[in-house]
């Protein structure tokens, strides 16, 4: 029996399971899913990154902890077995939330509890790491919410910075009631953007341009 | 030995140690985070009375001032007559007290906050009642007559958006601060109206496409207030 040759840790195929879900395979733009968070949370930088590291948890942590039993998961009660991962993933990120970031967790509120909705997650347990070992399916777990958060992060900052002329909640367009800065020349906060549906032409908008810079994602 | 693992005794035991280890995990993790989580339940509790009395505050100032403000001697807990029962105000849970269907209306114990801002005396009520969708909750101070509003802030865990939520926003409250809480030692109700009188005394605007949730400040407010105006006219004798 020949010894197998131990695969690098970051062997080109793993390395592709991180970069390719950041553009050619991004959950959001490409495989269009996760798309109501992106739409309820990305009105300010801080609720995207916090979502999106608690994304990151539960599908890195969850992804480990699902190709760790994959050979133990009875066939029929997989899904379920998937959820109960997930779920208690999310309940975990939602406590350690309302522990140590009790302003932010209130803010999130009940978006925290629905990642479990976010299917991401289930396309991640379910296509990757019931069939692949622990590492890679780390790894997947990390480039698929990085593709995830980096969409959201684009449409916050954009979201924050017109709707409210603030980033990271810091006034950077001057100040409406005084009328300083951009305001001053007639300048204003469009409403629009805080509300949820400029987040869906946000990420129409984001699709649009991945799609024209990389020709091999349009649809024929 | 191998399993065959998809027979149905396998997928039993399975799921029964999967229920067991998860639950356990929860617990430890709910457990163990909980006197972190409840001692920020005890600071926000702080920042909505200190922001009823127009203090700002943040999390970490909140303690300091509560303490630089609130006269605890002077903090009482009433009873439904309007009666000081024994007890201290800021461990009384208005919550839990209106949502326990097992304790009667009459049983509920009404904390009365005393603050004394640079030699003036004001007094903050907390209130609870139901929103459309879910609980709603507000703080209301006084001046020192016992009778004018000084400030009122709304607050609710799940109305709409745009709707019922704009209950929290300082324009609904801000109405408030032009009312009185009794007619020469009476108790009147304040009415969230529809129809634009809402600067007439005792009457304030309800919200556009938020009528269940103006009908539940409303209803909020006066059953609360009615307690605490009996409460200040035996005291004023």
């Amino acid at each position: 029996m020949s010894e197998k040759v131990k695969e690098p840790l970051f062997s080109k195929k793993n390395k592709k399971l991180i970069t390719d879900p950041l553009s050619e395979n991004n959950p959001v733009t490409v495989q269009v899913l996760g798309i109501c968070s992106a739409l309820a949370i990305t009105v300010s930088i801080e609720q995207a990154v916090v979502m999106s590291l608690s994304v990151l948890f539960v599908v890195a942590t969850g992804n480990v902890v699902v190709s760790l039993m994959r050979n133990l998961i009875p066939d029929r009660i997989r899904i379920i077995v998937q959820l109960v991962a997930a779920a208690s993933l999310v309940i975990i990120v939602n406590e350690v939330l309302k522990a140590y970031l009790p302003d932010m967790a209130e803010k999130l509120s009940v978006f925290v509890g629905l990642i479990i909705t976010n299917c991401i997650l289930m396309g991640r347990y379910e296509a990757f790491a019931m069939a692949n070992k622990p590492w890679p399916s780390f790894l997947d777990g990390i480039g698929n919410s990085l593709g995830y958060g980096w969409i959201l992060v684009v449409v916050s900052i954009f979201r924050e910075l017109f709707g409210t002329g603030k980033l990271f909640g810091v006034q950077i367009m001057g100040d409406a009631v005084e009328g300083t800065g951009a305001y001053s020349v007639g300048y204003m906060n469009n409403n629009l953007i805080i509300l949820a549906p400029f987040a869906l032409f946000c990420v129409a908008i984001v699709i649009w341009v991945q799609r024209s810079i990389n020709k091999n994602l349009i649809e024929h | 030995m191998k399993f065959d693992k998809n027979s149905n005794s396998y997928t039993f035991i399975f799921a029964i140690c999967l229920v067991v280890v998860v639950g356990a995990a929860l617990a430890a993790v709910a457990m163990g985070l909980k006197p972190i989580q409840d001692a920020n339940g005890t600071i926000k509790k702080k920042m909505d009375i200190l922001t009823a009395l127009g203090i700002e505050c943040t999390r970490a100032d909140a303690a300091e001032l509560y303490d630089k403000y609130i006269v605890e001697e002077e903090c009482v807990v009433i009873n439904s007559k309007g009666e000081i029962v024994e007890g201290s105000a800021f461990d009384i849970d208005i919550q839990k007290e209106f949502r326990d269907k097992n304790r009667p209306a009459e049983d509920r114990n009404y904390p009365l906050y005393a603050a004394d801002i640079d030699g003036e005396k004001r007094y903050v009520m907390p209130m609870v009642g139901k929103g459309l969708w879910g609980p709603i909750w507000a703080y209301i101070s006084l001046k020192s007559d016992m009778n004018s509003v000084y400030g009122a802030n709304f607050f609710h865990k799940s109305e709409t958006p745009g709707l019922g939520a704009e209950i929290s926003t300082s324009r609904f409250g801000d109405q408030f601060k032009t009312e009185t809480i009794s007619d020469n030692g009476t108790f009147k109700e304040i009415k969230v109206v529809k129809d634009g009188s809402g600067t007439q005394p005792f009457k304030v605007d309800g919200i556009t496409g938020g009528t269940i949730t103006s009908k539940g400040v409303e209803e909020m407010v006066n059953r609360t207030l009615q307690v605490y105006v009996t409460y200040f006219s035996t005291k004023k004798q």
